[in-house]
C-alpha cells in the first residue's frame, strides 16, 4: 500500500479524527488482550504499531495537517501509540512468564526413574566394628597397637605364661608354619601383641589392640578358622580388678547403650590371673525375658546376659617375661571376638556371610555398622 | 565333666537342685555347661518285674518270646500280679528281674505303652533296654537287674538313678582336681558353706596282706616322670562279678560305659577321687612293673591295636618283655586285663604333667588319664585310691590281697608367701585378711602368719591344687569365693592420649575412599594353594612364590599364606560373579606375607626375664616380611546401563585410577609405567611407582586388565581389572605435613598443541619433556586427545595436551607465552622425537 501524495494536498484526513484514532486503538486493545502467545502479540504487534499499522499510516498524515490542527492531532496520535505500546508492554510481561511456566512444566521429569549410575560401595562391618570400639578406648587416652598376624611361638604362647606342654595349647587349635618346631604360628589370639606392646612402650600402657587370629576350626555357621578380635591392655601402678570391671561396663554402654552392664565369672586364662568370662547384659530385653515365656529373646536365649569375652589382671609371670616389675605394676586385659560382637548385635545368623566376601553382605552396612 | 547331683549330695549332704548347684559352682569359677535330667520325658509306671516263665514263639520271622513277669500284686493279676508280656531280646533267663514299663507309662521320645496284640498274644507291658529308657546307648538286650536286688512291683526309679540331675561342667586346664567327684564336692561344699569330709580321710581298711603269695614287684627308672609307682596285686577275683547298679548308674552319669566289675572299679574310684588307675593281668606279666623311657623307636601296640614307634621322651610302663603300657595315657594290648582273669595288678601312681601332656599330643590320643595327668593329679593320692579300689574288688569281687608294692621320691614342698592385703589391692575394694586367710583354708591351703614380717602370709597349697604357684594365684581364689559379682565398677583415669597413628588414620581414610568410588571390601581367608598360583599364571621363579607354608594347613590345596592379596582376592570375585552379580568392585586392606619359614628359625626363650636386644632383634628378623597392602577387583560395568543409556565397562584405566586416588588420599604422587606381571594383559599393566621419602622412584604395585585366560580361569568377565599395591611404602612416603600452596592471581595464558611420536612412546614421557621446557611459567598440564588413525599414518600417534600458563607477578605477553609455547615443543622434539601437528 503506498501512501497518498498528501504534502500537495492539505486537506483534512478523517482518519484523524478523534473517534478514527479511538476507535483503532480500542481495536488493538482487543487485539492485545486477545494474543495468546508470544508469536500471536508478535502478529498484534505488526498490525497496530508496525510502520504500517493504521495509527503509523495515520501519523504520516499530520504533516499535511495545517499548522493549526497539526499540534492537536499529532497529540491525540501520539497518545493512541503510547497507549498501545503500553498494552503490548505489559501483555507481553504476562506471556513471557506464562511462557517461562509452561516451560518448567514441560521440563518435568518422573524423579522416581533409577538414579544410581554407579554402584555404592562399603567397608566390611567387621572393620567399621572394631573401629567403633577402638574409639572407644581412643577417647579414653589408648593408644591402638598392632603386631603381626604370623607370629612367634615365644610371643603368641610363652611370653604369655602359656609353656609349651601345659594343655593351655592345645585350649586353641594353632596353624603351626613349616613345621611344629619352627617357633611360627598365625596367632591364636590377639593377645601376642600386649607383649609387643610391653616391650616397646613405656609405662604406664594404655592399648588396644584389633586384629586377625586364626585356629584350626572348620568353617560353619559359628566358627571360622580366621576371625577377628579386639585386645585392651592397661599396666600402671595401682591397676584392680574393679578397674578393670569398670572399664568393661565403659564398653558396654559405649557400644550398646546407656546403663548396660557387664558381668565377670571367674575362669581361667594362662595370662590372667585372677581370670574372669565377661558377660554383657542383654541390650535388647535388659535381662526381662529370664523367667518370662512370654516374652522370649533371641539374642540372649533368654538368659539376660550374652557370652562376650574374657579378662582378668595381667599374670605377674607376664609382667616377668617382658621385664615389667609385679611389685610395682600391675594390669589388666580383656578381649572379645568381633565376629561374635556382630552376629549379637547386628543380628547376623551365619558366619559364612561374614567370610564369603559376598558384596550384597557388606554393602548392606555402608560405611558403618 | 560328668557328675549327678546325687553323688555330690552323699559327699557334701547339701541337698540342692541340679541346677541351684550349677548356679553358685558358676558363680565359683566351675564352667557349668548344662544339667541335665536321667531318663528325661519318662513318665508313668516303671517297676521291677521277676521273669516266670518263658514261652519261645518260633512261628515268626525272628524268635520272639511270650514273657510272664510277676510285677507286684498291685500291678498285675492274682496275688503277685503277673502279666504276660511280647519280649524280642534274649539275653535273659527264668528268675531274671527285669525292668517293666506297665501300660500307660510314656518313655522318652513320646512313645506310649498300652496293652495291645501282637505275635498272636496280649501283650501287657513292656519289658526295657537301657535305651528305650533314655539311659544310655546299650541296645544289646533288655536291663537285666543284679539278681535279688529288689522285689518285684518296686519302683524302679530310685534304683536306676532315674530323676537324678547330671552337671556338664568344662573344666578348665588349671582345675584337674574338678575332674573328680571328691573336688567338685569340696566347691559344692564351700559354696554352700557346709563342713567337707575329704572321701581320702575315709581310707579303707584293707586285710592285712596274704602271706600265701607275693606281690608283683614294681619301681621307677625316672623319678623326674614318675615320682610314686604303686602295684596293688588281688590273686583269685572273679571275673563273673556283676557290677552293682549304683555303681553302673554312677559311671553312666559321668558318661562312661560299663565293661567288667574291675574295669569298672578303676574307672569309678577314678572319677570319684581324681586317681586313674590301671589293671594289668598278673598271669600276663613276667617280672617286675616298671615305669621308664623306651628305646627310641621302640614299637608299641596300644588297647586300640595300633602299633606306634615310641620315643625316647615317652615314658612307658614295662615288663620284663617290653612296655606294657604308655603311662598315664592308655594301656597295651598284651597285659590287659580280659574278661576270665582272675589275678590283678593295679597301678596307681604319679607322673609329670609335661611328659604325659607330650605323649598324649605326640600320638594324638586324648584318654580320661592323660586328661587327668597333663591337668595335675594329687601327688599324695596314689596310694589312698590304690586301697580304695582294692577294698571294692575285694567287697564285690572277692579273692585275696596279697599287698602293694611303691617307689617313691621325695617330695617338695610349695610355700607361697602373700602379704595379707594382696587381695584388697587387686580387687580394689577392702578385704579383711581373716576372710581370706578363711577362704584359703576352705579351699585346702594351711595357712600362717610369718613371724615378724607384719603383714604377711605363709601358704602351703594343698596337694590337689598344683596350679597354686604365686599369689596371684591365691588372690583368684579369695576373689572367686568372695564372688567377682561383688567387686566395685571403677573407671581409671588413663594419662592424655596421642590418638590414632598417621598409619592408622590413613588406613581408614584408604578404605572409606575405596567404598565412596564403588569397592566393596571383603576379608578373604589369606590361605593359597598351586592350583590357585597356576591359574594366576605365577611363574615358579616369582619371588611372590616364596611364601610360608602352614605344617597342619585345613586343606593341602592351600597350605600357603598369601604372597598378594590378588592371590585370594580372586577367588573372591569369582564367588560374587557366580551367585549372579554380573559386575562387581571389591577391595581388600589386609596382610601378604613375604617369604618362608625355615625350620627352628625362631629359639625359643625363657621367660624368667626381659628378652634381650639381640635375642629380640632375632625373632623379629626370623618373622616373615608382612606388609599391609591394598588391592581391588573391577569386573564388568563400573557404571550402570540405564534410562541414560549404556553404562561403562571398567577397563584398566580404572585400576591405575584407584591406586591413584589411594596414593593421593595419602599425599603420595603416583605415576605409572608400562609393566609385565604375569598375571595381567602384557600390553596393559601399569608398573606403580612413588617417590620414597628420600625421593628415590620405588615401585609400590601393579594395576590394569587381567591376563585374558585369568579372567577366564576366575570365570570372570572379559577385560577384567584389578591392582595391588603396597600401602606400608605408600604411608611411609606419605607428608607429615602437607606445605600449603602459592598461586597466582594473574590471567591465565591458555595453550593447546597436538604433537605426533611414535607409537611406541609413552605420553608420560612427552608430557615430561613439554613441562621441562615450558619452565617455571607451567601451572599445569593436562593431556586432553590420543589419537591414531590416517591422518597421523602409520606407527604414529597424536597426542593432544592443554597447557595452562600464568606468572606470580605479572601478566604474561603474547611474546612470552609464544616462546614458552616454542620451548616446549623444542623439548618435545629432542626428547621424543615429536613433531607439532
Amino acid at each position: 500500500m503506498s501512501a497518498p501524495n498528501s504534502s500537495f494536498d492539505p486537506k483534512q484526513v478523517s482518519a484523524l479524527g478523534e473517534d478514527a484514532v479511538n476507535e483503532m486503538v480500542a481495536a488493538a486493545l482487543v487485539d492485545i488482550a486477545g494474543a495468546a502467545d508470544l508469536a500471536a502479540l508478535k502478529e498484534v504487534r505488526l498490525a497496530h504499531a508496525g510502520d504500517r499499522s493504521p495509527l503509523a499510516l495515520a501519523n504520516r498524515e499530520i504533516g499535511a495537517l495545517p499548522p493549526a490542527a497539526k499540534v492537536e492531532v499529532g497529540k491525540r496520535v501520539g497518545e493512541a501509540r503510547a497507549r498501545i505500546k503500553e498494552a503490548l508492554t505489559s501483555r507481553e510481561e504476562v506471556l513471557q512468564r506464562q511462557r517461562d511456566e509452561e516451560v518448567l512444566v514441560a521440563e518435568a521429569v518422573d524423579v522416581t526413574v533409577p538414579t544410581t549410575r554407579r554402584s555404592l560401595g562399603g567397608r566390611h562391618p567387621l572393620t567399621t566394628l572394631m573401629e567403633a570400639m577402638a574409639d572407644v578406648f581412643i577417647a579414653m587416652g589408648y593408644s591402638v597397637a598392632e603386631g603381626p598376624e604370623l607370629e612367634a611361638e615365644w610371643v603368641n604362647f610363652d611370653a604369655l605364661n602359656v609353656p609349651a606342654d601345659h594343655p593351655a595349647r592345645t585350649m586353641q587349635d594353632t596353624f603351626y608354619v613349616t613345621s611344629q618346631d619352627s617357633g611360627a604360628v598365625l596367632r591364636t589370639q590377639t593377645s601376642p601383641i600386649q607383649i609387643r606392646a610391653m616391650l616397646s612402650r613405656e609405662l604406664p600402657i594404655h592399648v588396644v589392640a584389633p586384629g586377625r587370629v586364626y585356629r584350626t576350626d572348620e568353617l560353619d555357621a559359628t566358627h571360622t578358622p580366621v576371625f577377628h578380635q579386639i585386645e585392651g591392655l592397661a599396666v600402671d601402678e595401682g591397676l584392680t580388678m574393679a578397674d578393670l570391671k569398670g572399664t568393661l561396663d565403659h564398653l558396654a554402654e559405649q557400644m550398646f547403650g546407656a546403663g548396660i552392664v557387664t558381668r565377670l565369672r571367674p575362669s581361667y586364662f594362662p595370662f590372667t590371673e585372677p581370670s574372669a568370662e565377661v558377660d554383657l547384659e542383654c541390650f535388647v530385653c535388659r535381662g526381662e525375658s529370664v523367667g518370662n515365656p512370654e516374652r522370649p529373646c533371641r539374642t540372649c536365649g533368654s538368659e539376660g546376659w550374652i557370652e562376650w569375652g574374657g579378662c582378668g589382671m595381667v599374670n605377674p609371670r607376664v609382667l616377668r617375661s617382658v621385664g615389667i616389675d609385679a611389685d610395682v605394676y600391675s594390669g589388666f586385659a580383656f578381649g572379645m571376638g568381633i565376629e561374635r560382637t556382630l552376629m549379637f548385635r547386628n543380628g547376623v545368623t551365619d558366619m559364612h556371610d561374614m567370610v564369603e566376601g559376598d558384596v550384597r553382605f557388606t554393602r548392606a552396612f555402608g560405611v558403618e555398622a | 565333666m560328668l557328675i549327678s547331683s546325687s553323688w555330690l549330695r552323699e559327699l557334701t549332704g547339701v541337698d540342692a537342685s541340679g541346677r541351684d548347684i550349677a548356679a553358685r559352682l558358676i558363680a565359683a569359677g566351675l564352667e557349668v555347661e548344662g544339667v541335665h535330667v536321667v531318663g528325661e520325658g519318662l513318665t508313668g509306671a516303671l517297676v521291677v518285674g521277676r521273669v516266670l516263665e518263658i514261652e519261645e514263639l518260633t512261628e515268626f520271622k525272628k524268635p520272639i518270646r511270650f514273657c510272664q513277669v510277676e510285677v507286684g500284686a498291685e500291678n498285675g493279676e492274682g496275688s503277685t500280679g503277673v502279666r504276660g508280656i511280647i519280649c524280642g531280646a534274649r539275653n535273659f533267663n527264668v528268675g531274671d528281674l527285669v525292668v517293666v514299663a506297665l501300660p500307660g507309662t510314656v518313655l522318652p521320645g513320646g512313645f506310649q505303652i498300652a496293652s495291645r496284640e501282637t505275635y498272636g498274644r496280649l501283650s501287657d507291658g513292656m519289658i526295657c533296654s537301657e535305651r528305650e529308657m533314655g539311659l544310655g546307648d546299650d541296645h544289646d538286650g533288655i536291663l537285666v537287674l543284679t539278681p535279688d536286688s529288689a522285689n518285684p512291683g518296686d519302683d524302679v526309679r530310685p534304683i536306676l538313678g532315674i530323676g537324678d540331675q547330671v552337671l556338664d561342667i568344662a573344666v578348665t586346664p588349671d582345675r584337674g582336681y574338678a575332674l573328680s567327684a571328691r573336688g567338685i564336692a569340696r566347691e559344692v561344699a564351700i559354696a554352700y558353706g557346709v563342713a567337707f569330709v575329704d572321701p581320702v580321710d575315709l581310707a579303707p581298711d584293707l586285710p592285712a596282706p596274704s602271706a600265701r603269695a607275693v606281690p608283683v614287684e614294681c619301681g621307677s627308672d625316672d623319678f623326674s616322670a614318675c615320682d610314686l609307682f604303686t602295684l596293688s596285686t588281688v590273686l583269685g577275683f572273679d571275673p563273673s562279678a556283676r557290677t552293682p547298679q549304683w555303681m553302673r548308674n554312677r559311671l553312666r552319669d559321668c558318661g562312661m560305659r560299663s565293661v567288667s566289675l574291675a574295669v569298672d572299679i578303676t574307672n569309678y574310684v577314678m572319677l570319684e577321687l581324681g586317681q586313674p588307675l590301671h589293671a594289668f593281668d598278673v598271669d600276663r606279666l613276667q617280672g617286675a612293673v616298671i615305669a621308664g623311657r623306651p628305646a627310641e623307636g621302640e614299637l608299641f601296640t596300644t588297647l586300640d591295636h595300633v602299633e606306634r614307634a615310641l620315643v625316647a621322651d615317652d615314658l612307658v610302663i614295662r615288663d620284663d618283655r617290653g612296655a606294657i603300657g604308655l603311662a598315664g595315657v592308655m594301656g597295651g594290648l598284651d597285659a590287659e586285663i580280659s574278661d576270665t582273669t582272675t589275678n590283678i595288678a593295679l597301678e596307681s601312681a604319679h607322673f609329670s604333667e609335661a611328659v604325659i601332656a607330650r605323649s598324649s599330643r605326640r600320638y594324638r590320643l586324648s584318654s580320661e588319664a592323660s586328661r587327668r595327668f597333663e591337668r595335675g593329679v594329687d601327688r599324695t593320692l596314689a596310694p589312698y585310691a590304690a586301697a580304695r579300689a582294692m577294698a571294692l574288688l575285694l567287697e564285690l569281687g572277692g579273692g585275696e590281697y596279697v599287698g602293694m608294692t611303691a617307689v617313691e621320691a621325695p617330695m617338695t614342698e610349695t610355700v607361697i608367701e602373700m602379704d595379707a592385703d594382696l587381695p584388697a589391692r587387686v580387687a580394689g575394694m577392702p578385704i579383711d585378711s581373716k576372710k581370706s586367710v578363711e577362704l584359703l583354708r576352705a579351699v585346702g591351703c594351711a595357712v600362717t602368719e610369718v613371724a615378724n614380717a607384719g603383714n604377711s602370709l605363709r601358704v602351703v597349697p594343698p596337694t590337689w591344687r598344683p596350679d597354686l604357684t604365686d599369689p596371684a594365684d591365691l588372690v583368684e581364689e579369695v576373689l572367686r569365693l568372695i564372688g567377682y559379682e561383688n567387686l566395685p565398677s571403677t573407671l581409671p583415669v588413663a594419662p592424655a592420649g596421642t590418638g590414632l597413628t598417621k598409619s592408622q588414620r590413613i588406613r581408614r581414610r584408604v578404605g572409606t575412599t575405596l567404598a565412596h568410588h564403588g569397592f566393596v571390601e571383603v576379608l578373604t581367608y589369606p590361605f593359597v594353594g598351586p592350583e590357585d598360583l597356576r591359574q594366576l599364571r605365577i611363574p615358579d621363579s616369582d619371588p611372590r612364590r616364596a611364601m610360608p607354608r602352614l605344617a597342619n594347613p585345613l586343606s593341602d590345596e592351600a597350605p600357603w599364606m598369601r604372597g598378594a592379596l590378588l592371590f585370594t582376592l580372586l577367588p573372591a570375585a569369582r564367588r560374587n560373579i557366580g551367585r549372579g552379580h554380573s559386575s562387581v568392585q571389591i577391595f581388600e586392606l589386609g596382610s601378604v606375607f613375604l617369604g618362608e619359614v625355615s625350620n627352628n628359625a625362631i629359639p625359643s626363650m625363657g621367660v624368667d626375664q626381659r628378652p634381650t636386644a639381640d635375642q629380640w632383634s632375632a625373632l623379629e628378623s626370623a618373622l616373615p616380611h608382612q606388609p599391609l597392602h591394598c588391592a581391588g577387583v573391577l569386573a564388568g560395568e563400573i557404571e550402570n546401563s540405564s534410562w541414560w543409556g549404556t553404562g561403562r565397562i571398567s577397563d584398566w584405566s580404572d585400576a591405575v585410577e584407584a591406586a591413584r586416588e589411594i596414593a593421593e588420599t595419602c599425599g603420595v604422587e603416583l605415576f605409572a609405567r608400562n609393566g609385565n606381571d604375569p598375571m595381567f594383559h602384557p600390553g596393559r599393566c601399569a608398573e606403580l611407582l612413588i617417590h620414597d621419602a628420600v625421593g628415590e622412584p620405588i615401585v609400590i604395585g601393579y594395576a590394569g586388565e587381567l591376563h585374558p585366560t585369568v579372567s577366564e580361569d576366575f570365570g570372570l568377565p572379559a577385560r577384567s581389572c584389578a591392582f595391588e599395591v603396597d600401602l606400608d611404602q605408600i604411608i611411609a612416603a606419605a607428608p607429615a605435613v602437607r606445605p600449603a600452596p602459592v598461586f597466582s592471581t594473574h590471567p591465565v595464558a591458555k595453550e593447546d598443541l597436538a604433537l605426533v611420536v611414535d607409537a611406541s612412546v609413552e605420553a608420560a614421557a612427552v608430557e615430561q619433556a613439554l613441562r621441562e621446557g615450558a619452565g617455571p611459567l607451567l601451572e599445569s598440564i593436562r593431556l586432553f586427545d590420543v589419537y591414531t588413525g590416517p591422518q597421523v599414518g602409520e606407527g604414529k600417534k597424536s597426542l593432544a595436551f592443554a597447557l595452562r600458563l600464568r606468572a606470580d607477578d605479572r601478566t604474561l605477553s603474547a611474546e612470552e607465552t609464544a616462546a614458552v609455547r616454542q620451548a616446549a615443543i623444542t623439548a618435545a622434539e629432542a626428547a621424543c622425537g615429536a613433531t607439532l601437528r
